[in-house]
């Protein structure tokens, strides 16, 4: 590992120093009784247009995100990219169903989509369902923060040599966001979110002017691409190929996204339904970003920082994670790669204390709350919660530390997999309560079993080639288990009608609409 | 629960707006080229960056279409 860069810890540390006290000063932003649980766990749902547009792009855009997507344009090219049709694609999905979400918890006091689920079905169970879903999706999606985090504490110099000092800085970053998050609430991430936003948007523009700049121009950077690297792979005559691999990863990823809790509590805490609407058309300022920086993954293969000796311990420890923080130690001075570093440092303290707000919102709600103490008082809902928010990032930080980092990608490959088996009951359950719950329950364990077997059967591969007479289609292994779970759903409930009458609905048409009742 | 502004969640023709964007991208033989280039940029990356855009735009007009019904 190269040497300790001072100049730019002590940038780093002044920033994290920063936001460290503006998440504690956030308890008394925009004040509440954070005994309850709405207060702590979504920010008394206050948040107008702008916050929530910082809050949901601090959520959505991680730190992992601007490590592996660049990551894997640097590795494997063109393919990357579909993490820009992904973020065109989840707007629409966003303005047509989520205001209605919005709308039906407002009204009911729901603070997660499984609440809205046993609302609209009645049916404990697959609330159950939906509730472990949302929980082991997120988990390891908060270990990967962590490995953001790893990855820029290493190219600041500190946690070369391995052993447990090494992991010191990544112990002391997780205490600060622990404890932040359970003094505030949602109200912690929000307000840093602003701060990391900023950050994140100054580093991607200077990297996507300066850098350029440096290396003689986009047809110089794209001139050293190789070739196979630069486009899809034309398919051959029995097989979709890469496009369908593309296609399918994009649509599955993007389906997927606002189903997963720490998403949906990032828009359950909106002030209003118009609020997400507009979020709809101002948030894709975020994807245009996510395309710029998917290319940096491209500078990196121009500036030859692979070949670095500097780099090379980077390389060995972080593989091509390590492209991105070698890109910027490589171009900028020091000040400005603290300020850099800080920006994806703190872009994995955000969304991990998000997720680790849904995930304790989830237990509380619908697991301790629906199956042990039926009458908690506000109090102790949201002590509860505190709780389980400390446990869900002890867990995650105990696995980073001590099992290879490999198992949390796979297991966030399968949490894709997993979670948009619950869009029939959330996102559809919006719009209709035609389906059965138990045909949706038995869907949803058939989808989760499928995707999970089509995974495996590929070594944790994101793909699987689904092969019919003899013509090849590899896809999104989600969406393919998403087609099964739903053919379930659609066949088994009129023949759970015929037999059964459906538990009733608590919610009405009106609920799901700007109603001024 | 029968008055007028009920219909304000309808259906509108305007979110077939939306559905130029799901086939404009998720359909690569469209644009899976280098040619032509844009400052030096292959037609597959700045294709799909013009439809970040685009769809932004999309999405404004039928969030100020849909908004006069309310």
């Amino acid at each position: 590992m190269q040497d300790v860069n001072w100049i730019a810890l002590v940038v780093f540390v002044a920033l994290f120093g920063f936001i460290t006290w503006l998440g504690f000063a956030a308890a008394h932003w925009r004040k509440g009784d954070l005994d309850m649980l709405h207060e702590w766990g979504l920010g008394g749902r206050r948040f107008g247009t702008i916050i929530t547009w910082f809050l949901i792009g601090g959520d959505l855009y991680t730190a992992y995100t601007f490590i592996a997507v660049p990551a894997l344009a640097f590795g494997a090219g063109a393919i990357a990219f579909f993490a820009v049709p992904y973020t065109i694609l989840i707007y629409p999905i966003l303005f047509l169903v989520f205001p209605r979400l919005w709308y039906v918890c407002h009204k009911h006091n729901y603070v997660t989509a499984a609440d809205f689920v046993r609302g609209r079905f009645g049916n404990r169970w697959l609330a159950l369902a939906i509730t472990i879903t949302g929980i082991i999706a997120t988990m390891p999606y908060i270990a990967l923060q962590l490995v953001g985090l790893e990855v820029v504490i290493g190219g600041l110099g500190l946690g070369g040599g391995g052993g447990f000092v090494a992991e010191v800085p990544l112990i002391i970053a997780f205490i600060i966001l622990a404890a932040f998050t359970y003094s505030s609430g949602l109200r912690a991430p929000a307000s840093i979110a602003v701060v990391k936003d900023i950050l994140i948007y100054i580093t991607v523009f200077a990297a996507a002017i300066v850098i350029p700049i440096q290396l003689g121009g986009f047809g110089k950077i794209f001139a050293a691409v190789p070739a196979q690297k630069l486009l899809l792979a034309s398919p051959a005559a029995n097989t979709t190929g890469a496009y369908g691999t593309y296609a399918t990863l994009a649509l599955g990823s993007a389906l997927a996204l606002f189903l997963y809790p720490h998403s949906i509590t990032g828009i359950l805490s909106a002030s209003s339904g118009h609020a997400i609407r507009r979020n709809a058309a101002m948030l894709p300022g975020y994807s245009f970003m996510l395309g710029l920086l998917t290319l940096v993954g491209f500078f990196a293969i121009a500036a030859g920082v692979a070949n670095l000796p500097e780099f090379a311990a980077g390389f060995k420890e972080f593989g091509n994670n390590f492209a991105v923080p070698a890109l910027l130690l490589h171009s900028f001075p020091s000040w400005f790669v603290g300020i850099a570093f800080a920006a994806i440092g703190i872009g994995a303290l955000v969304p991990a204390a998000i997720m680790s707000i849904a995930a304790a919102n989830l237990y509380t709600r619908n697991i301790h709350r629906e199956f042990i103490n039926k009458n908690p008082t506000d109090r102790q809902e949201a002590q509860m919660a505190k709780w389980v928010s400390l446990i869900v990032k002890f867990g995650a930080l105990v696995f980073i530390l001590f099992v290879p980092t490999q198992y949390a990608i796979q297991l966030q490959l399968l949490g894709g997999i997993w979670i948009i088996q619950t869009l029939p009951a959330v996102m559809l359950g919006v719009y209709t309560r035609w389906f059965n719950d138990w045909a949706l329950l038995i869907g949803w364990a058939i989808g989760m079993t499928v995707g999970t077997a089509m995974a495996v059967a590929v070594n944790f591969a994101a793909t699987y080639p689904l092969t019919i007479g003899g013509f090849t289609v590899p896809g999104y292994a989600a969406l393919y288990a998403l087609v099964i779970n739903l053919v379930v759903a659609i066949v088994l409930t009129p023949m759970l009608r015929a037999i059964s009458t459906p538990p009733s609905d608590v919610t009405a048409e009106g609920d799901y609409v700007s109603g001024r009742a | 629960m029968d008055q007028p502004s009920e219909r304000r969640s309808a259906w509108s023709w305007w979110y077939l707006l939306f559905a130029i964007q799901f086939i404009a991208v998720l359909w690569p033989p469209f644009y899976n080229s280098v040619e032509p280039t844009l400052w030096g940029i292959p037609f597959f990356y700045w294709y799909q960056l013009a439809w970040v855009i685009i769809g932004a735009v999309l999405t404004a007009i039928v969030y100020f279409a849909t908004r006069a019904d309310h």
